[in-house]
C-alpha cells in the first residue's frame, strides 16, 4: 500500500481522549524512519465514538482507524487495513454515509487553517457569487432558502438580514453568537475548529447583504481551543484578502474580530451579547428595540449563531433552492444534531429536517453507554424539554417539536439511561436558571431559587400535591414574567419532566429521625 | 499589590483602551498575566477608560471567569451540565470534592459545558480539555 497523507483530528474533543498522543506517535515513526507519511491535522469528522480517529490516503480513498492510541501506531502503519483496530474506508461508515453533510462537509476532510486547501473544496464560491449581487438579492436568496435561526428560537435569517439593511445608520455591525452554551451542544465548536473559513466567508456575505463593515465573534470562554483556532484564521483570512478593505479584489471592506466570552450562559442571548461585546455586564435589554435596528453600541446588527451564518455560503454557492429543497413543511435545509450523554454512540449527524427522534437515539446512537434502557431524552438544551420514549416518533422539526411542548433550540439530544431522576432533573433546571440569572428580572432572579426549594420540599415528601401545584404556578410566572428565554423557558424542563414522568415526583414524607 | 503591578496593569489597560467595549479584553489580559484580578487594579482601570469604580466593579464580579484571589496550582473545571450528569458527573464532583479537600493546591469548580458531551463526564484540568474522566484518572492529572 502506498501511503502519501495520515489525518489525525486537532479537534478539542478527539485531543481530550488522546489525538495528539497519537499524532506524536506518528511522527515517532517518521523521525525514526519507519515510515514515509505527511501528517495533516483536522477537524473532527464528528463521529466522537471512533475518536480518535486516524485516517490513511489510499488510492480508494481514507481507511480509518478508531480508536486509536499511541501504541497502535506503529502496528496500524505496519498492517494497514488487515489492522484490527480498521473501520474501513470512512466516507462508507453507515453513521457518515447516510447523512447529508452541508455546513459540516468538509469538517474533519480538510486542514482547518489552509485557505488553499478550503478553496479546493469549494470554499469562497459563495463569497465570489455574492460580491456580484446586489445587496438586496443576497437577502432575497437567504430568504427564499427558507433558513431559520439554528440558535433556538428560528427565526427567519432572511427578514432579520432585511431589517438591518433597510435600516439606516452611519455604520452597523454583523455579530457571530458564538456563546451558546447549552449542554449537549458541541457543533459550534466543531466548526469554528475544522472549517472556520466557512463561519468568515458567511460573516463577510453577512456584512455584503446589509452594508456592514465591521463584524464580531463572540465565543464562549469554555471553548479556548476553538477561540485560537478562529483567531489564527480571521489573521490568514486577512493577510489573503479574504477580509479587510479590499475583500478578493472588490474594493469592498468588511474587518472581523473574535472575542472571548466570560462564562457567562445568559451571554448566549443576543442582547446580553451585546452589553457583553460593549465591555457592560451581560444582563437582557428589553425588546423592543430590535437589535436589528438597535444593536451594538446602537447600531443596526445582525446577530446570528454559528450554525445559521455557516450555512450561508453553501446557499449563496448553490442556490437557495438547493438548501430548501431539504426537510420538511417549515424547516428547511439541514440541522446539525448532536447526539450526547450516555450514549453508545455520540457525535454530529447533519441531515436535512425530519427524521425521527427513534432514528437519531436508537440508529445513531446505538442505545446508552452504560447499556440499560433509554428512559429520557432532553432535545435542546437546559431549557429543552425531557421527554419519555413513548414521543420517540417525533420527526425532528421546528413545529413537530413545539406541538408536544419541545424545542429543538440548537440541535442538542442528551440521552439518560433508567437510572435517571427527574425530580433531580427538574430541581437542576431551576438551579442553572438561578446560577446564570442575569439578574435584571425578579421571575427569573427570585423565582428560580423558590423552584429549587419547593422541588426540595417535594423530594422530602413535604406536602408534595401543595407543592407540586406551587412549582405549576412559579413556572407560569417565570413563562410570562421574565424578559428572556432563560426564565422564560424553564418551565420546559420543569413541566416535561413532571408531565412525563409523574412517578418521579410522588415522593413519601421521611419518617422523622426522632 | 505592588507598585510594579500597579505599572503593569495600568500598561495592560492602556494597551488594549481603544478596542470597542475594551473592558472584558482588559479584564481577561489581567486575570491571564496574574492569575486574578486584583481589587487595586479597579480603580486603576476606572482610570483609563474613564469609567466609575462601580461600573468596573460590576462587570468584574458578573462574570464566573474573573478571579479574585489567587488560584491554587491546579484548577479543576469539572463540567456539572446535564449529558455529562447523564454519566455521573455528580458523584464525580463528590468524590474529588472529598479528595481534594482542603490542604491540597487543587481546587475543583464547576462549569456547565465544555462542549465534549459526546465524550462525557468531561473536564477543563489546568485549561485542557479532557473526556470521559474518571476519578482516578484526574487524580492523576493534579498530582503527577
Amino acid at each position: 500500500m502506498t501511503i502519501r497523507c495520515v489525518y489525525i483530528p486537532a479537534d478539542a474533543a478527539a485531543l481530550s481522549v488522546g489525538a495528539g498522543d497519537v499524532a506524536r506517535a506518528v511522527e515517532a515513526e517518521v523521525a525514526a524512519g519507519r515510515a514515509d507519511v505527511s501528517i495533516v491535522r483536522t477537524g473532527s469528522r464528528g463521529l466522537f465514538w471512533l475518536e480518535p480517529l486516524l485516517e490513511i490516503e489510499t488510492p480508494e480513498g481514507r481507511l480509518g482507524f478508531g480508536p486509536v492510541t499511541a501504541e497502535d501506531v506503529t502496528g496500524i502503519l505496519a498492517a494497514g487495513a488487515d489492522h484490527p483496530l480498521c473501520v474501513g474506508l470512512v466516507e462508507e461508515i453507515p453513521w457518515l454515509k447516510s447523512q447529508q453533510r452541508v455546513t459540516f462537509a468538509r469538517c474533519g476532510v480538510i486542514d482547518p487553517l489552509s485557505l488553499s486547501d478550503y478553496e479546493a473544496h469549494g470554499g469562497l464560491k459563495g463569497l465570489r457569487r455574492a460580491l456580484d449581487m446586489a445587496p438586496d438579492d443576497i437577502v432575497a436568496a437567504v430568504t427564499a432558502s427558507g433558513l431559520r435561526g439554528r440558535g433556538g428560537a428560528g427565526f427567519p435569517t432572511g427578514i432579520k438580514w432585511r431589517t438591518v439593511a433597510g435600516a439606516t445608520a452611519d455604520r452597523k455591525y454583523v455579530v457571530c453568537n458564538a456563546d451558546e452554551g447549552d449542554s449537549g451542544t458541541f457543533a459550534d465548536r466543531m466548526l469554528m475548529e475544522g472549517d472556520p473559513f466557512l463561519l468568515i466567508e458567511g460573516m463577510v456575505i453577512a456584512g455584503l447583504a446589509v452594508g456592514a463593515t465591521k463584524g464580531f465573534v463572540y465565543v464562549r470562554s469554555e471553548y479556548p481551543h476553538a477561540f485560537r483556532k478562529l483567531r489564527k484564521a480571521i489573521g490568514i483570512a486577512q493577510a489573503a484578502g479574504m477580509l479587510g478593505r479590499n475583500i478578493l479584489g472588490s474594493g469592498r471592506r468588511f474587518d472581523l474580530e473574535a472575542r472571548l466570552g466570560a462564562g457567562a450562559y445568559i451571554c448566549g442571548e443576543e442582547t446580553s451579547l451585546l452589553e457583553s461585546l460593549e465591555g457592560k455586564r451581560g444582563q437582557v435589554r428589553p425588546k423592543p428595540p430590535l437589535p436589528a435596528l438597535h444593536g451594538l453600541f446602537g447600531r443596526p446588527t445582525v446577530v446570528n449563531n454559528v450554525l445559521s451564518l455557516a450555512a450561508v455560503p453553501t446557499i449563496l454557492a448553490e442556490g437557495a433552492e438547493y438548501y430548501r429543497d431539504l426537510g420538511v413543511g417549515r424547516s428547511r435545509g439541514t440541522m446539525p444534531i448532536q447526539l450526547a450523554g450516555n450514549v453508545r454512540r455520540g457525535g454530529l449527524i447533519e441531515r436535512a429536517f425530519g427524521l425521527t427522534l427513534r432514528e437519531i437515539v436508537e440508529d445513531y446512537g446505538g442505545g446508552t453507554r452504560t447499556g440499560r434502557p433509554v428512559r429520557a431524552v432532553q432535545v435542546g438544551g437546559p431549557l429543552g424539554a425531557y421527554w419519555p420514549t413513548s414521543l420517540f416518533d417525533t420527526p425532528f422539526d421546528y413545529e413537530a417539536f413545539a406541538s408536544r411542548g419541545g424545542m429543538i433550540g440548537h440541535g442538542g439530544v442528551v440521552v439518560f439511561d433508567d437510572s435517571v431522576d427527574l425530580l433531580r432533573q427538574a430541581r437542576f433546571a431551576f438551579a442553572f436558571c438561578a446560577f446564570e440569572s442575569c439578574g435584571k428580572c425578579t421571575p427569573c432572579r427570585i423565582g428560580s431559587t423558590r423552584g429549587v426549594e419547593t422541588m426540595d420540599r417535594i423530594a422530602r415528601g413535604d406536602r408534595v400535591a401543595d407543592n407540586l401545584a406551587l412549582v405549576r404556578d412559579l413556572c407560569e410566572v417565570l413563562r410570562d414574567g421574565s424578559l428572556c428565554a432563560l426564565g422564560g423557558l424553564t418551565h420546559v424542563p420543569v413541566l416535561s419532566a413532571l408531565d412525563h414522568f409523574p412517578e418521579d415526583f410522588d415522593r413519601q414524607p421521611a419518617v422523622a429521625a426522632e | 499589590m505592588s507598585e510594579l503591578d500597579a505599572a503593569e496593569v495600568r500598561e495592560i489597560a492602556e494597551a488594549l483602551r481603544s478596542l470597542d467595549g475594551a473592558l472584558l479584553p482588559i479584564l481577561h489580559a489581567i486575570n491571564d498575566r496574574f492569575g486574578y484580578v486584583d481589587e487595586a487594579a479597579v480603580p486603576i482601570i476606572a482610570d483609563v477608560l474613564n469609567l466609575s469604580r462601580a461600573e468596573v466593579h460590576g462587570v468584574l464580579t458578573f462574570y464566573h471567569d474573573f478571579r479574585r484571589e489567587p488560584a491554587k496550582r491546579h484548577i479543576v473545571r469539572l463540567c456539572r451540565a446535564e449529558a455529562c450528569q447523564s454519566l455521573g458527573a455528580d458523584r464525580l464532583a463528590e468524590e474529588l470534592d472529598a479528595a481534594l479537600g482542603t490542604g491540597t493546591d487543587a481546587t475543583v469548580e464547576t462549569v456547565y459545558c465544555l462542549g465534549n458531551c459526546a465524550l462525557s463526564p468531561a473536564a477543563l484540568v489546568d485549561g485542557k480539555l479532557y473526556g470521559r474522566v474518571t476519578t482516578d484518572s484526574v487524580l492523576a492529572l493534579v498530582r503527577r
